[in-house]
């Protein structure tokens, strides 16, 4: 039987109606997740801390993730290398491949890459352990035994990820510049000490800074997807699937969608 | 008439058009063992919520040793539920965590005690609901079912609370094993003088735990007695549970 509010006359989906739905069901969300950030940064920020958590989430995001991020940093560093070779030549350009890697990964790419790498890694783990915790009643459990679930699971990934993210941008900026300085130096006959010296001749404090406090954001974005979609999964393995599922994509696309605003930031500051 | 622990007072609760809770009454005394039959789906867990303050009723109040905790927050909530134990029907038991850290959770967070006395205070619990020393350093993904619930149970007991929830305390487990939680269930709470509120659909462990039996249905308690008095109460929806038949008042959850 068809709804008579959201079908035409003819029986078609009435687009008004639809795009009211959608419109309200977006804001709810936006509204829901905005409550959700704000209680967990309100645990984040303010005392008592559970160094417990916090140290055990900083291992499991920070410290496993370094095998991941560092692969995906070599490739993506070598593949740069590789491209930017290649179109430079066209216009004699090759000599730039060390000034243009590193401004591009410790930019750009490090972040991104960590940021999108995490979001898979990270942000589903989260929301699976979470969504499992929530269906099998461990955090009614928490919540009997005097444990505030913000304090105890949220505030530790919010903490943990926004202080881990920017060292492992850093482990990737260091990877994906020697990414590049493999393949220009073994695959493209450039001078090793040339390569370095044009990479440090290059690198700013400015472009790491860049990278760094953009990957604040990014751990920031990454944990609180997985703790939300986690805190509200539905019953059930499909329900924990469908929030890992939400979780890495929403987390995915705010880290890209993040990473825009906060560049046309940097550069509007003249950084 | 000794004075209500616990006080459930025309309480309401809805889940968008689903009314699940229809204006609850019941109370339980200090000391009393309260088990609240209902089949599948009758509220039995959305009346245990609301009691335990996980959710907050649309109407009707939640009173607590004489003091109303329906919309209590923060330290109040906190203060009502350090003396209360709840053993949640799939046991909860935290994962990431060893077998006497589940039990000696309260303590090491909300209480701070040093890990060494907790851990101390857990072994000496566990071995309560029988379980020896050995099983404290194991995860709950270690151990059995029964053992899962004894830990859980252990965990409820652990700081001596005034009143203890029992959801489903023996679903999922065989006969001999529910029969030995159940048996556990009766010696805790007497030990503790303890008010007990139980929900189940398991009649041999209802008859066995209550001192006292309501029945819900269709978000209401429509029967309410003695232990002793369930196989002649004179209502037919519990006489129809009771024997467990398909036939009468009842429609099967299908």
């Amino acid at each position: 039987m068809s709804d008579a509010s959201t079908t035409s006359s003819g029986g078609f989906p009435n687009p008004l109606a639809w795009l009211g739905r959608g419109t309200l069901g977006l804001l709810s969300e936006i509204g829901r997740i905005s409550i959700f950030s704000g209680r967990t940064g309100l645990a984040a920020f303010s005392p008592p801390w559970n160094l417990t958590q916090l140290w055990k989430q900083i291992v499991a995001i920070g410290f496993y993730s370094l095998p991941v991020v560092g692969l995906s940093a070599v490739f993506i560093g070598a593949a740069l290398a590789l491209n930017i070779y290649t179109g430079g030549n066209r216009f004699g350009a090759e000599q730039f491949v060390p000034n243009i890697v590193v401004l591009g990964i410790t930019r750009e790419l490090g972040a991104t890459i960590t940021g999108l790498m995490l979001a898979g890694r990270v942000t589903a783990g989260i929301a699976a352990e979470i969504g499992a915790m929530k269906v099998t009643e461990q955090i009614d459990a928490l919540k009997t035994l005097s444990a505030n679930p913000f304090r105890y699971l949220y505030a530790p990934r919010f903490l943990a990820a926004a202080l881990t993210l920017p060292i492992l941008v850093l482990v990737a900026d260091i990877i994906g510049v020697m990414g590049g300085w493999l393949v220009s130096v073994y695959a493209l006959d450039f001078d090793s000490t040339t390569y370095i010296r044009n990479t440090v001749d290059f690198l700013t404090m400015e472009d790491v800074s860049v990278g760094l406090i953009k990957a604040v954001i990014f751990g920031m974005v990454i944990a609180l997807m997985g703790c939300y979609q986690g805190s509200k999964s539905s019953a059930g393995a499909t329900g924990v699937g469908r929030a890992a599922t939400l979780s890495m994509v929403g987390a995915a696309v705010l880290v890209l969608a993040a990473n825009y605003v906060l560049s046309t930031f940097f550069v509007q500051i003249g950084i | 008439m000794t004075k209500p622990l616990l006080e459930l007072i025309g309480v309401e609760k809805s889940f968008g058009p689903n009314h699940v809770l229809r204006g609850v009454d019941i109370d339980v005394a200090p000391g009393r063992s309260l088990v609240i039959l209902g089949g599948s789906g009758s509220g039995k867990s959305v009346m245990l919520k609301n009691a335990l303050g996980l959710m907050t009723p649309d109407a009707g109040k939640i009173v607590f040793d004489g003091e109303d905790v329906t919309h209590d927050q923060g330290k109040e909530r906190e203060a009502m539920r350090a003396r209360v134990g709840m053993l949640f029907q799939s046991g909860a038991l935290f994962d990431s965590l060893t077998v006497w850290e589940n039990v000696a959770f309260r303590l090491l967070n909300a209480d701070k005690m040093k890990r060494s006395d907790a851990k101390d205070q857990a072994i000496e619990t566990l071995k309560k609901v029988r379980l020896g020393a050995s099983v404290a350093d194991l995860r709950p993904a270690e151990i059995s079912g029964g053992m899962q619930k004894r830990v859980a149970l252990a965990r409820a007991i652990i700081t001596k609370p005034d009143l203890i929830f029992f959801d489903e305390p023996t679903t999922g487990l065989d006969p001999i094993t529910a029969d030995a939680i159940n048996d556990l269930i009766i010696e805790q709470v007497k030990a503790l003088g303890a008010a007990a509120v139980s929900i189940t659909h398991d009649m041999a462990s209802a008859r066995k735990v209550a001192d006292e039996i309501a029945m819900l249905y269709e978000g209401k308690i429509i029967w309410r007695g003695p232990a002793s008095e369930i196989d002649h109460s004179g209502n037919d929806h519990v006489d129809q549970f009771v024997h467990g038949r398909a036939d009468g008042p009842i429609q099967p959850a299908l």
